[in-house]
This record gives C-alpha cells, sequence and structure tokens, in this order.
C-alpha cells in the first residue's frame, strides 16, 4: 500500500557501507578550521579613531567600545573585571567594555581572527594559546610602537616603555617591533620549602659541588633531592638546562639557539649543562616522575617529599590551594655548573609573559592599546601583583610590599642579580615544534639515557630542521 | 498513493544532508583544497606547494611512528575486542546450556549483561582520566598500589615498552561491552531449533560456538570489524589525555590523528595537517574496502 520505502529493508551492506562514512567523521576535518577558507582577505573594517591630543596620546575614539577576551587560567580574570576595566573607564566613561573569558584562546579567537572580526584586546595564553608568531606573520596583530612611546598614565614625566623591567618590549618583539606587552614577570629557578630547609640546616647551594652535596643529604633524609613532572611540564626541564648553558657562556648561547645559527645547540656551553644535569638525573630523580603531571609533583613538594623544583615564580599561587601551612616557598638561583660560568651564580632567567596584543583588523584597534596602557599604569600593576601574587613587568610596582613568602623571594633574587638578569629563550614559542623535541629530549636526558652529547646532537638536527623547512616563519633575535 | 511522496522525503533529508554537507562534505573539500598549500592556519591561503605537504610526509619520522602504532591498533583492537565479545555473547546467551527446551546463559547472566555495557556510558575523556590513574606510574596508580611494596613500580605509560599497549587495554575495555550487547542481539536471532537441533546430534558446547553461532552470526562480527577498525584510526582522546607528553615518552604513543590536531592547531601547520587527514581519509577508506570484500562470503540465512 504505502510505497515511501519500496525496499524496506536497509541490507546489511549498505548499512556497513555507510557505517564507514559516518566512521569517516572521526577524521578531524581541519577544514572547518576557518569559516570560509579564501575568503579572508585583506579587507580591514572601519576602524574608529579620535583626535590625538595630550589627554589622548593613542588618538581613541572616546565613544568607541573596546572588546576584550582574558584567558581564565591560573591568574583568574578578577584583574581585568575588577581593576583594568574600572580604571579604563574612570578615563573613559563613555567607552563600553565588553568582557568576555575563555579557557580556550585559539578555539574562540582564531575563528574570529579569519572571519575578520577579532577582539579589540587578546590575551594570547594558556595550552591554547595561539602561535603568536604566526599571528605576527599574517598581520593580524597591531604595531605597538606608538603604546610603548605614550607617556605613562599614572607615572609623571615617563613613556611606557621607561617605566618598564628591562627585556620587557624585547620579549614582544619581532624582527625589532613591538607587537605584545608581556604583562607579568616571571622569575625562574629552584624551588624549596625554605621552613623545610631551616629545619634540616640545609642552604642553597652555589656550586654543582654543593649542589650535589646537598642532593645526598637529601637522599639520606628520605627526600626526593630534585624532580620535575615528564608528562606534562618537561619544558620546567628545559629551561632549567638552558639557564645553566646561559650562565657557563652568557646569554648570547641562547640568542644562537633562537637564530637557528648552526653548531648552538652542540656548544660547549649546552654540553657541559646537559651534562651536569643528566648526573642528577642519573642520581637523585625518581624515575616515577616522567608519567607524573605537574600538579602531582608540586604536590608531593607541598609534603616535603620532594626537595627542588625547577619552576616560575607563578608556583606559589598556583599551589595556593595545596599548601599546608609552615610550608615558606623559596627560590634559589640556579648553581654554578663549572669555576669559570661567565655569569654569577647569582644570575638568574627572569622574563616577561603572558601575552596581550590588540588586534590590527578589529574595530578598534587603539581602544585596545588603550586598554594596555591602562594595565601598564602602576596602580593597576600594583593590584595584578596583590590578586595575582604574580609581579608585573612595571618596574618597582610592588616595591615596599609584603604580599607572600615566595613573591618576596622572587623580588630578593632579581635585586640580588642586579644586571645579570637574562631573558632567556624564545625558540619555544617562535617554533613550537623545536619547543616539543626539546621537551621529548630533556626527559630523555634526565628519566632514560642521561646521554648529554646525544641530547645535543638530537637538538641540533631538529634545529637545523626548522632552519630548513620554508614553511616555518623565522624569527631572529639581536 | 504516489501524490507527496516526494515532498514528504525531502522533508526529512533536508535538515541531516545541509548539516552533513556543511559539516562533513565541505569540511573534506577544504582539507583537500588546503592539503596542497602551505597555510599556518592564519590569514589568506595564498602559497601554493603542489604536493609539497605530502612529501615532507614522507620525511617525517613521527608519521611513521605514528602509521606504525595506528597498524598497531588495527590489527589487535578488532581481534581482542571480537574474540572477547564473541567468547562474553556467547556465555551470557547460550553458555549455560539448555534446559526444558530453553537454551540460556550462564548464571546471573542478566546482571553481567549490564556491568558489560557500563564503559559504553562514560565518555571517553573521563575514562582516559580513570585510566590515567589506573595506570600511575608510582604507588598511588591503582595498580602499582597493588602491588607488594617491594616491587619497584610499573611506569606503564611512562615507558615507551608498554606505553601503546596500555592505550589498547583501554581501547578494548571501552569497547567490549558495546559489542557484547550487539552479538548478543545477533545470537537472540538465531533460532533455537538450530541449537536444540545440534544439541540433540550430540554437539558440545564448542561445536555450538564454533558451527553454529559464528557462521550465523558472520555479518554481524563484519560490521564490528569495521567499526573498530575506524576506532583504531583514531584514538585521538585517548592519546590526547593520557600519554606522557601527548604522544611520548619521545612519540612512543603518537598516533595519526594527534599529529593531526598537533600540526593545525600547535604548530601552526594547518596545510601539513590537512595533508595528513587527506591521507587519513584514504588509509580508512581502504581499510574499510579491504575489510568489506576480504570478509565477503554468502551469508547463511537464518
Amino acid at each position: 500500500m504505502t510505497d515511501i520505502f519500496p525496499k524496506p529493508e536497509l541490507d546489511r551492506r549498505t548499512l556497513l557501507r555507510r557505517a564507514a562514512a559516518v566512521g569517516l567523521l572521526a577524521t578531524p576535518a581541519v577544514g572547518m578550521l576557518s569559516a570560509c577558507v579564501g575568503s579572508s582577505d585583506e579587507d580591514t573594517p572601519e576602524q574608529a579613531t579620535g583626535t590625538k591630543s595630550a589627554d589622548n596620546p593613542l588618538g581613541i575614539d572616546p565613544k568607541s567600545g573596546v572588546e576584550i577576551v582574558i584567558f581564565n587560567g591560573g591568574l583568574g580574570t578578577d584583574y581585568a573585571t575588577k581593576v583594568d576595566t574600572p580604571l579604563f573607564n574612570k578615563k573613559w566613561p563613555d567607552a563600553k567594555i565588553t568582557y568576555s573569558q575563555t579557557e580556550e584562546i585559539s578555539t574562540v579567537i582564531q575563528p574570529r581572527i579569519n572571519a575578520g572580526n577579532p577582539p579589540d584586546m587578546i590575551n594570547n595564553s594558556g595550552s591554547k594559546l595561539m602561535d603568536f608568531g604566526a599571528i605576527v606573520k599574517a598581520g593580524q596583530a597591531a604595531d605597538l610602537t606608538d603604546l610603548f612611546a605614550a607617556p605613562s598614565l599614572d607615572i609623571q614625566g615617563k613613556t611606557v616603555a621607561d617605566t618598564l623591567v628591562p627585556g620587557a618590549i624585547e620579549q614582544g618583539s619581532y624582527d625589532g617591533k613591538p607587537f605584545a606587552v608581556n604583562y607579568s614577570y616571571t622569575v625562574f629557578g629552584l624551588w624549596y620549602n625554605a621552613a623545610l630547609f631551616k629545619k634540616n640546616s640545609w642552604t642553597p647551594p652555589t656550586t654543582w659541588a654543593e649542589f650535589t652535596a646537598l642532593c645526598d643529604k637529601m637522599k639520606a633524609a628520605g627526600v626526593v633531592p630534585f624532580g620535575y613532572a615528564g608528562a606534562n611540564a618537561s619544558y620546567y626541564m628545559v629551561r632549567a638546562i638552558m639557564t645553566s648553558a646561559a650562565k657557563i657562556g652568557t646569554e648570547q648561547v641562547l640568542k644562537d639557539i633562537d637564530n637557528l645559527k648552526e653548531g648552538a645547540w652542540t656548544n660547549d656551553a649546552i654540553k657541559q649543562a646537559a651534562e651536569a644535569w643528566a648526573g642528577i638525573g642519573k642520581n637523585y630523580i625518581n624515575k616515577t616522575f616522567l608519567g607524573l603531571r605537574h600538579t602531582e609533583v608540586q604536590l608531593q613538594q607541598n609534603q616535603d617529599k620532594v626537595g627542588f623544583y625547577p619552576c616560575g615564580s607563578w608556583l606559589e599561587n598556583e599551589q595556593a590551594k595545596d599548601t599546608p601551612k609552615g610550608f615558606e616557598y623559596a627560590i634559589a638561583a640556579y648553581p654554578s655548573v663549572t669555576a669559570s660560568d661567565k655569569l654569577p651564580a647569582t644570575a638568574i632567567n627572569a622574563a616577561a609573559g603572558e601575552i596581550y596584543f590588540a588586534a590590527a583588523k578589529g574595530k578598534n584597534p587603539q581602544g585596545g592599546k588603550e586598554y594596555l596602557r591602562t594595565m601598564l599604569s602602576k596602580e593597576a600593576a600594583l593590584e595584578f601583583t596583590k590578586l595575582t601574587k604574580s609581579l608585573t613587568v612595571v618596574a618597582g610596582a610592588a616595591d615596599g610590599q609584603t604580599i607572600s613568602p615566595g613573591l618576596t623571594s622572587a623580588n630578593d633574587a632579581v635585586t640580588k642579580a642586579g644586571k645579570d638578569i637574562f631573558m632567556g629563550y624564545l625558540f619555544d614559542t617562535w617554533y613550537k615544534k623545536l619547543d616539543d623535541e626539546s621537551r621529548a629530549a630533556a626527559n630523555d636526558l634526565m628519566f632514560k639515557d642521561y646521554d648529554a652529547a646525544k641530547f645535543c646532537e638530537r637538538m641540533e638536527k631538529a634545529s637545523q630542521a626548522v632552519a630548513k623547512d620554508s614553511s616555518v616563519t623565522k624569527f631572529t633575535r639581536s | 498513493m504516489r501524490h507527496g511522496k516526494y515532498p514528504f522525503i525531502i522533508g526529512f533529508l533536508v535538515v541531516p544532508v545541509a548539516l552533513y554537507v556543511t559539516f562533513v562534505v565541505w569540511a573534506y573539500i577544504q582539507a583537500f583544497y588546503l592539503s596542497v598549500y602551505e597555510w599556518s592556519g592564519l590569514g589568506p591561503v595564498e602559497n601554493f606547494v603542489g604536493l609539497g605537504n605530502f612529501r615532507k610526509m614522507w620525511d617525517d619520522t613521527t608519521f611513521w611512528q605514528s602509521i606504525k602504532h595506528n597498524i598497531f591498533l588495527l590489527v589487535f583492537l578488532p581481534i581482542i575486542t571480537v574474540v572477547l565479545a564473541l567468547i562474553f555473547a556467547f556465555l551470557l546467551n547460550v553458555g549455560g546450556g539448555h534446559k526444558g527446551g530453553v537454551t540460556r546463559g550462564v548464571w546471573g547472566s542478566k546482571v553481567y549483561r549490564i556491568i558489560f555495557f557500563f564503559p559504553q556510558l562514560l565518555a571517553l575523556a573521563i575514562v582516559a582520566v580513570i585510566f590515567g590513574r589506573v595506570f600511575g606510574p608510582d604507588k598511588s596508580g591503582m595498580i602499582n598500589g597493588l602491588f607488594p611494596d617491594s616491587w619497584q613500580p610499573w611506569l606503564f605509560l611512562a615507558d615507551e615498552r608498554y606505553a601503546m599497549g596500555c592505550i589498547l587495554v583501554v581501547l578494548v575495555w571501552q569497547a567490549v561491552g558495546f559489542y557484547v550487547v550487539l552479538f548478543s542481539a545477533g545470537m537472540g536471532n538465531i533460532p533455537t531449533e538450530v541449537y536444540e537441533a545440534a544439541a540433540i546430534d550430540g554437539a558440545s558446547r564448542m561445536t555450538l560456538f564454533f558451527r553454529i553461532t559464528i557462521p550465523l552470526l558472520w555479518n554481524t562480527v563484519q560490521v564490528a570489524w569495521v567499526y573498530l577498525g575506524i576506532a583504531a584510526f583514531d584514538a585521538f582522546a585517548l592519546v590526547n589525555i593520557m600519554t606522557v607528553d601527548r604522544g611520548g615518552p619521545d612519540g612512543a604513543t603518537s598516533v595519526l590523528s594527534l599529529m593531526i590536531y598537533r600540526n593545525a592547531f600547535e604548530f601552526s601547520q594547518a596545510g601539513y595537517a590537512s595533508a595528513l587527514g587527506v591521507v587519513l581519509f584514504f588509509l580508512t577508506l581502504t581499510f574499510a574496502w579491504v575489510t568489506l570484500s576480504a570478509t565477503r562470503r554468502e551469508s547463511v540465512e537464518a
């Protein structure tokens, strides 16, 4: 009667074939990456501008709204909603701030950039951050030269650039032009529990011999002397190796690596550093850490089961919930590897981090920059430090404040290092693939074969492969 | 009653077809298009490289490593899952022998059936997190916690020799329940007279299984095989969440889907990722075609 389905049964073979077709869905559809590939022409929407004046150095339109997107991670978002936005609106009451936050920056922002409709100010951070080098190369980040040349919002007689710590602008510069504000200032080193050290009358080492001697003592006391999480935080170890290398042969060693110079990874300084650390891996690390995540190892340190942990100054805030009473975070500079290290034992690696940038092709790039200028005011910086227990690139904004033991210790380390602070390396953000290789190589070095020569050769090979790969955008620094 | 047939069918199909075309077909066409470009994933697509991405793939050791791991899964995932599921399904349905003219499963089979299906109810991401703890490399890991204290902890995922095996175990664990149900349904369709007749002729349980159940279930097994093969080409979620350094240690668990994801969204190599996607597309098609033609045989009509 009803012949809507003339062949009522779907035979199994057809079903199978269809099942196979559906299964192909499992292939991630990279094509979906951009809403419409090919329409990304050079058209820029109409952008809001105003008249430049002493009071409005960036020439923003006081009535145009600014859209900002903040990464919701370890730093939270309170600093944006409770500090920066009110501060911005105090000066520009008619400019409406449209705020949103996300834990996955690239998921939210990348399609909008490709559709030609990016937010004005973006906090590019977190594990899903966008490859910033690629963004710069694609012309999607606004040139911030005028921002850094503008007068500071609340430090009289100084430009924004004048108020920042050395190296802060360089960190966000690509081929000499600034495109990003790296806002938070991170001090790297060996973290330990000052209370535990006091109890055992241990003192942070300054030479490698002291370091291994202390490690022996810790081992005898049933504490794993050194550890990092191989499963997802091996780049902490990469930084430790690189820092030691820079102390042996100055920051030039790292600059050569960033510039993909031939032989940069087989340099003596890298070799010595890798060898020294391999020795630590061989004798003092817990082998199971290779399979652990950063929070698991950090928790073990909070339980006084791990002595030294290589990390940046975000650690204290990250562990705030798990840190027991009486645990006092403190940081020690990496000990000298050899007696002939070119940098002193107090030298530290401290770098600006957390990228904030204004979208070049947004509706109100100048407004985005003005928001950045607000963040770089002394008032906003101090509040940021109070809220996040993280220093900022605004020099001395948190001086004289007692906020937490770890932060005080980090501040002290910066003071002690004086002029011997180096920014570190950028290859990990410039060349993600090389970053990936270095993580695997560091894990091998510390957990598996302790073979420094292999480490160097492997990285040299990977670095030269990147240098020859025309599909990778290259950057240089000096 | 042909009147109104087409509007009726079209009314049903237009939405799913539109969705399918937009999100699957169109995405595939774009992936093919992008695979011949060097594109970072941002900005205009303009740098045509022809087969350059495929040449690069040929020289990429991670690619070959990933293919190797996918093939490992492709070989073992279907075979282990299907064998286990068949055994369980047989025990649940026929294994108890027959009394009073009714074949039945082993004692408590109704309860087992529900328990077997449980893993299917968990999201894969949750399964991955749970098994991350099961395979924990120190005493806090479930399996290591069961070992005597004097034993050195097994590293599981942190040991490149076993890491891929761990992934396989989880995939099998997760899949078996579903196929038990699928095969049970298939066995329910086998007329009991066939079993009875065989039993009267003195067939043992083994004979019943191999001579009656399997041949009459062949079509269902074939479906299962293709499904599982396709699952073996994926495995993204587990590898991404469970493994050391995502795909490690040192590439020991890298699979194609993970490579695609990382190249597209982390290494800014969307063109290369598309090329990998194209390769995966053809691999999956080839697999489905080979399986279907290799297992083609006259099915015994029940």
